[in-house]
Parts: structure tokens; sequence; C-alpha cells
């Protein structure tokens, strides 16, 4: 039917697995965040959700990387990290191989994704779903952009990968939901993580919220590696629900939480 | 290559629930099934999850590596500082420390 919802979210694992560290009022405003954003994306009464996530080495490694992929499986186990490290119990969500495969077939009508009969999540999908579908109702497409092992795609080729699955959204029956997780500046699992470049991270959102692909495309991998760290190549993520989307972003929560690695992003777009 | 051999040894581990028990019972013949120097041999072995670091293993990948070892997060933070004071700088791939070896970011 079309594209029904469009969101983005942070997945770091420490948002569950340390939450017991963070200041109790950071913590519960994130929370709240998120139970606000999983009312209003099932609200949209979607029949399934792709999650674009920057999977962290879970499925893919160096020997075969695809800078994009797609779940065409019934089922995906996660979290494939130790659940009680991760704070979250492992399930199996639902999938769709049928959908994924009309999804994905339109897709490569513009981008080379990759696809896999076989998908396990890691934190960058188990997180927010632990918060959007606390009782793992959702059919779930899980979609990829190698955020983790360079080369790494462009910025603009990641603005049709979003605008590729909106088109496919578009073309199937089912109401469709999407949500990026990823990003923004941070330095995960490094000495340095609780970094956070709260100035850059306050642009680039300012960029988002105004849907503007010129300024969200305007950044080289160098820059982002210098001012938001590793972590910050996953705003890919989030330019591809962008350019999904294609209107103007809210963010409804943005706070850096050291303990949780980064600084903590609830955000919605409206669909145009 | 080797890098690449080590980092992939910690990959497949992360996934594998039966590699992980081989690994428990008899880590050395896992390890004889990677192309690895002997650097990065001792460094996983040991662990030495500063020297990991240091030799370039994605962060990604060695915080799972660490919490399979039951090293807690504030002292897998501390491991990696501990690493650069006694090796110098991270070698190889994207996860170079920015901030000083003493400076304490967050969680520990």
């Amino acid at each position: 039917m079309s594209l029904v919802f469009s969101g983005v979210c942070s997945h770091a694992p420490g948002i569950t697995g340390r939450a017991d560290r963070a200041p109790v009022e950071q913590k519960e405003a994130l929370y709240a965040a998120f139970d606000d954003m999983r009312a209003r994306l099932h609200a949209t009464r979607p029949d399934a959700i792709i999650v674009i996530a920057a999977e962290h080495f879970a499925n893919f490694f160096m020997n075969n990387m695809p800078a994009y992929a797609m779940g065409m499986a019934d089922g995906y186990d996660g979290p494939i990290e130790d659940p009680a490290w991760l704070a979250i119990p492992k399930r199996r969500a639902k999938g769709d191989p049928d959908l994924s495969q009309r999804l994905i077939a339109e897709v490569q009508q513009t981008v080379d994704v990759a696809f896999a009969e076989e998908w396990r999540f890691d934190h960058g999908i188990m997180v927010p779903l632990h918060f959007l579908d606390p009782h793992n109702e959702l059919t779930v497409i899980p979609a990829n952009i190698n955020c983790q092992g360079p080369p790494l795609t462009p910025l603009h080729r990641a603005w049709a990968f979003g605008e590729a699955l909106r088109r496919a959204a578009d073309a199937v029956p089912e109401r469709i939901a999407l949500v990026g997780t990823g990003g923004i500046s941070h330095w995960p699992a490094t000495p340095d993580s609780g970094r956070i470049n709260e100035a850059w991270d306050r642009d680039f959102l300012d960029r988002w919220s105004r849907g503007d692909k010129a300024a969200m495309l305007d950044y080289t991998d160098a820059q982002t590696y210098a001012e938001a760290g590793q972590g910050g190549f996953e705003i890919r993520t989030f330019i591809a629900a962008a350019a999904a989307a294609r209107g103007r972003g809210t963010v409804h929560y943005f706070e850096p939480i050291p303990i949780f690695a980064v600084g903590c992003t609830v955000a919605t777009m409206e669909i145009a | 290559m080797s890098l690449y051999q080590l980092s992939k040894l910690l990959y497949e581990l992360n996934r594998d629930d039966a590699l992980k028990a081989r690994f428990r019972e008899a880590p050395e013949s896992v390890a004889d099934g990677y192309a690895l120097t002997g650097e990065e041999r001792t460094a996983l072995l040991q662990p030495d999850i500063g020297l990991l670091y240091v030799l370039g293993v994605n962060g990604q990948i060695l915080m799972h590596y660490a919490a399979f070892c039951g090293i807690e997060w504030s002292d897998y933070l501390q491991r990696m500082r501990d690493g650069v004071k006694a090796h110098g700088p991270v070698r190889a791939g994207i996860y170079a420390m920015t901030t000083s070896v003493d400076e304490k970011i967050a969680g520990a």
C-alpha cells in the first residue's frame, strides 16, 4: 500500500545492558521516548517493519561484505550477544519471505542489494525491537548498510537505498513501517566510549529534521571519523530513513548519555 | 592478512556456540585453525585485551570477546587503555584511541 511510518533511534547495547548505570532521570526520559515512538509506530497499523540497521559482524564479515543487504527469512533469531550482557532475552522475530522477496525485487531496480535467507539479529536490531515491539508481534524485514568495515558505501548511495525502499514499500499492498537505527557521533567499544560530540550531533539532526538532502550528504568519511568517531559512519541509516520519508523530521528526544556511549536519539519523519 | 585471520576467529567465536564450547575446552586447537602471528596468538589466548585492541581488532568484535571472557565493561575499557600504555598506539583498523590513556570518559 505505502510507507506508513519512518523514524530513527539509537541502538547502543548500553541502553539496555548498562541501563542501571545511567542517571535514572535520563534513562527514564529515554525509555519514555521509546514508549512514545512505539505508540506512534503501532498507531500506523503496519503489516511489517523494515529495520535498517548498522549490524556489527553478526552476519557479515570481510570475506564477503555486502554494502546493502535485506533479510528474506521466515524468522530471525536474536540477540546474537549474550542475553545477560545485553539484558534482552532471546526471541525469534517473525519474518515474511514472500514480502521480502517482493520488496527486494523492487529495490533491485536501482540498488544492488544482497539478500539473506538466514540472518541473526544483534543489538543493532534487538535494542530497537525491545522497545518498539516488546511482545514480539511485528513482522520484521531486516536491512543492513555496512558501516563497520571500510570501504564504506558513499552517503549518496545510502540515500538512493532509502529512496528504493520507499518505492518498494509503495509498490506492495502491505502497510510498511521503517526504522533506521545507528549513529550519530560515538566511539563505541573503545577506551573513548562515552565520548560524544554533541554540537556535531545537533548539527546533523538539524540537517536531518529539515530533510535537507544536500546538507545530509555533505560529509566525507574522513571528516566523520575525525569529528564523530567510527560510530558516526552509521549516519547512513538515518540518511536512508530520511530518503524514504521525504518529509520533515521531528526529534522527540536527544540527550548525550555517556554510559550508553552515544547521544541517544528518538525521532520520526513525516511521510511526504 | 593476519589481523584479518584474528578478527575472523573472533567473529566466528562470537556467532557459534559449538566453537565457543571447543574454545573453552581447548583454545589452542581453535587458534591452530587460523594463520595467526605469535603475538596475535598470545594476545588471544591470555587473553590480552589491550594488545588485541592495539593490534587493530574491531571494537565491535573485541567487546564481545571480552564479555565472553567474563571481563566487566569498566575493566574492558581500562584494559584497552593499559594496552596502549604498554604497547603503543593502535596499529591498524578504524578503532584508534582519540583520548589520552589516563582520560576516563565514561563507565570507568
